[in-house]
């Protein structure tokens, strides 16, 4: 790819070249393949395979469920029963298909942290960094909408509330969420567009995941120092990178192993554990259930929403100044995308020219402190809220945007970052002095 | 001399515009019903009128009936409810509109402006929190012995009106009337 010399595909037999003269797809698969990779990166590079794989997982899963679902409001409930308990291994498609939704959220979430720490949002990493996040918005509207599909009573609570959110905006609010849901409240309309969308999004995703390789392809993958491969010669790249095939494929595959063993434990012995009893009393848009909560992924999010109520200043300020049009309400679902939206902007809100946590002692615990922050919130996200949990959500709220717009910006002027190494080669070697020969490091 | 250089308009150059808008325009009312189709239909517009017979709901009771898709309690409240809600400072309310769809919605929010008939017996309202679209549980519920709403903690008094919690407005009064002894038609 651009910029990093590595081998590239030489057709060989007269049937290769025959190809390779109308199609070169076989060169594009061996280059994409035979990437040149930083030989450093440490065991949190490995969740982009994890990922990968889900997203097929979920594509397939999804596909044979469809073929047994039924999305209209009167039998959508039973056809999952059915799924669950007449198709042929329907029971272990559907918990591979509802879990699998929340390995593939938090092997988002390792992956989106490992970018912050390493810093590989920044230059010239930030199309790669806008895309992924893109990917991350629609992977929320898609589990959001899957969720809402088996018509149980926290699918149909769940669709109220998050279209509610539309119903915030002022003035245009109440057209738009009748424009969404296609009537009044959330009914047969409402989970027939879902399915519609709910099908559709993954191959969006998709999509852009080819993009988003085909930037980090373009710029070369970050690495733990966040120092750049060396170009200017082949025997150079050859000491600072290895070829992701096979190295790092089998590195990744090892984990994806790991991990799916513990994937197949849940799914073999708590294939409930992440989700809701409520959801398997079906949908009843007259009583609402006691304590409405959203799936673990989206309870830091679900806690910014809540926290703030009328009585914080900053709503109450923001509430005098723009005449009461933004109310408690829509500052609420304000913090909520804008809690997203910091995360898209972080190239531009991050001044340090250190790409690596590892190099700014400050950053480290100011990040340290955001992980914290984003564990509490999911906490804080799942208790009701009233009392001390109010408070506490408010507080991880309260941060989340002061580590983006006040922290972020204010270190890379005050942090004096450590040294870096020179090259990806020499901090390899301070890692593994024992391979001294110069000829395994260099093919 | 080239035509990029020339200050009045050139033929080609009206070509262009006017291909540019006649695209635009097709664009647009090709794009139109692929939008349009997703606000409610017919059938769901059609659903926009009920007759409740209320002749089996008993002082202290309420019943809940569906529609337009939402739930809309009809509350015959006993005469200390309707004391409980009569006897209420303005000062007190956090939303002072009574968002009653039969009279003026920017009268004040005193109980009188809207119960169902004068005595104040029936109340009948859109079960929908003003919050995020929760149904409030009844049955004399939350803090003001009135309506609760589980999803964010939202306190309604024996009026509906929102007093505590996330809540903005007090619930919504629909166009509502008895057409005869018995019997309330929504709609």
């Amino acid at each position: 790819m651009a910029g990093i010399p590595h081998d590239r595909y030489e057709p060989k037999s007269g049937m290769e070249r025959w190809l390779h003269r109308r199609l070169p797809i076989v060169s594009l698969l061996y280059d994409t393949l035979m990437i040149p990779t930083p030989r450093n990166l440490n065991w949190m590079w490995i969740w982009g395979i994890v990922l990968t794989f889900c997203l097929v997982h979920q594509i397939v899963t999804g596909i044979v469920l469809a073929m047994h679902y039924t999305p209209h409001a009167d039998m959508a409930f039973a056809s999952i029963e059915h799924i669950m308990r007449n198709v042929n291994s329907g029971w272990a498609l559907r918990y591979l298909h509802t879990n699998g939704a929340s390995l593939f959220f938090l092997a988002a979430y390792f992956h989106l942290f490992r970018g912050l720490y390493y810093g590989s949002y920044k230059e010239p990493r930030e199309i790669t960094w806008i895309i992924g996040m893109l990917i991350y918005v629609l992977m929320m509207a898609t589990a959001f909408m899957g969720y809402v599909l088996p018509w149980g009573q926290m699918s149909f609570w769940a669709a109220t509330v998050i279209s509610g959110l539309f119903g915030a905006i002022p003035g245009i609010g109440d057209t738009i969420q009748t424009w969404l849901l296609g009537g009044p409240a959330v009914d047969n309309a409402t989970l027939n567009r879902f399915f519609s969308l709910h099908y559709l999004l993954p191959f969006v995703i998709a999509g852009l995941v080819v993009v988003h390789i085909w930037a980090f392809h373009t710029t070369g993958n970050n690495n733990p120092t966040g120092v750049e491969v060396r170009r200017t010669s082949r025997a150079e790249v050859d000491r600072d990178t290895v070829p992701f095939w096979p190295y790092f494929v089998i590195k990744d595959l090892f984990a994806l192993a790991v991990i799916l063993t513990v994937f197949f434990a849940i799914i073999g012995f708590m294939p409930n554990y992440f989700g809701h009893p409520d959801n398997y009393i079906e949908a009843n848009p007259l009583a609402t259930p006691e304590h409405i909560v959203p799936e673990w992924y989206f309870l830091p999010f679900y806690a910014i929403l809540r926290a703030f109520t009328s009585d914080v200043w900053i709503v109450q300020l923001t509430s005098f100044i723009t005449g009461g049009i933004i109310g408690a309400k829509f500052f609420g679902v304000i913090a909520m995308f804008g809690s997203i939206f910091v995360m898209i902007l972080v190239p531009w809100l991050d001044t340090s020219y250190v790409r690596s946590g590892r190099y700014r002692p400050m950053f480290k615990w100011w990040f340290a402190l955001l992980v914290l922050d984003f564990i509490v919130l999911t906490w804080a996200g799942s208790r009701p809220a009233e009392g001390i949990y109010a408070i506490i959500a408010l507080a991880g709220a309260a941060y989340w945007f002061i580590f983006f717009l006040i922290v972020l910006p204010i270190l890379g002027v005050l942090e004096k970052p450590l040294k870096q190494p020179k090259t990806i080669e020499e901090d390899f070697r301070a890692h593994y002095p024992a391979v001294k020969d110069t000829a395994t490091l260099s093919r | 001399m080239s035509e990029a250089n020339q200050v009045e308009g050139t033929r080609r150059d009206f070509i262009y515009y006017a291909t540019a808008s006649t695209g635009a325009i097709a664009g647009g009312a090709a794009v139109w019903p692929l939008i349009d189709q997703m606000n409610p239909s017919a059938d769901v517009q059609a659903l926009s009128s009920i007759d409740v017979d209320v002749s089996g709901i008993d002082p202290g009771t309420q019943l809940t009936v569906k529609w337009l898709g939402k739930p809309v309690f009809i509350r015959r409240r006993t005469q200390t409810e309707i004391d409980s809600a009569r006897g209420i400072s303005m000062e007190d309310l956090v939303d002072t509109l009574a968002r009653n769809g039969n009279i003026d919605r920017e009268a004040i929010a005193l109980d009188e402006n809207r119960s169902l008939d004068e005595s104040g017996e029936w109340l009948v309202m859109v079960g929908v929190c003003s919050h995020l679209g929760c149904v409030p549980l009844g049955d004399e519920a939350g803090e003001f012995g009135g309506w609760f709403c589980p999803c964010h903690g939202s306190h309604y008094d024996t009026s509906g009106r929102i007093r505590k919690g996330p809540a903005p407005e007090n619930l919504e009064v629909p166009k509502a009337a008895f057409i005869d002894e018995s019997t309330i038609r929504l709609g």
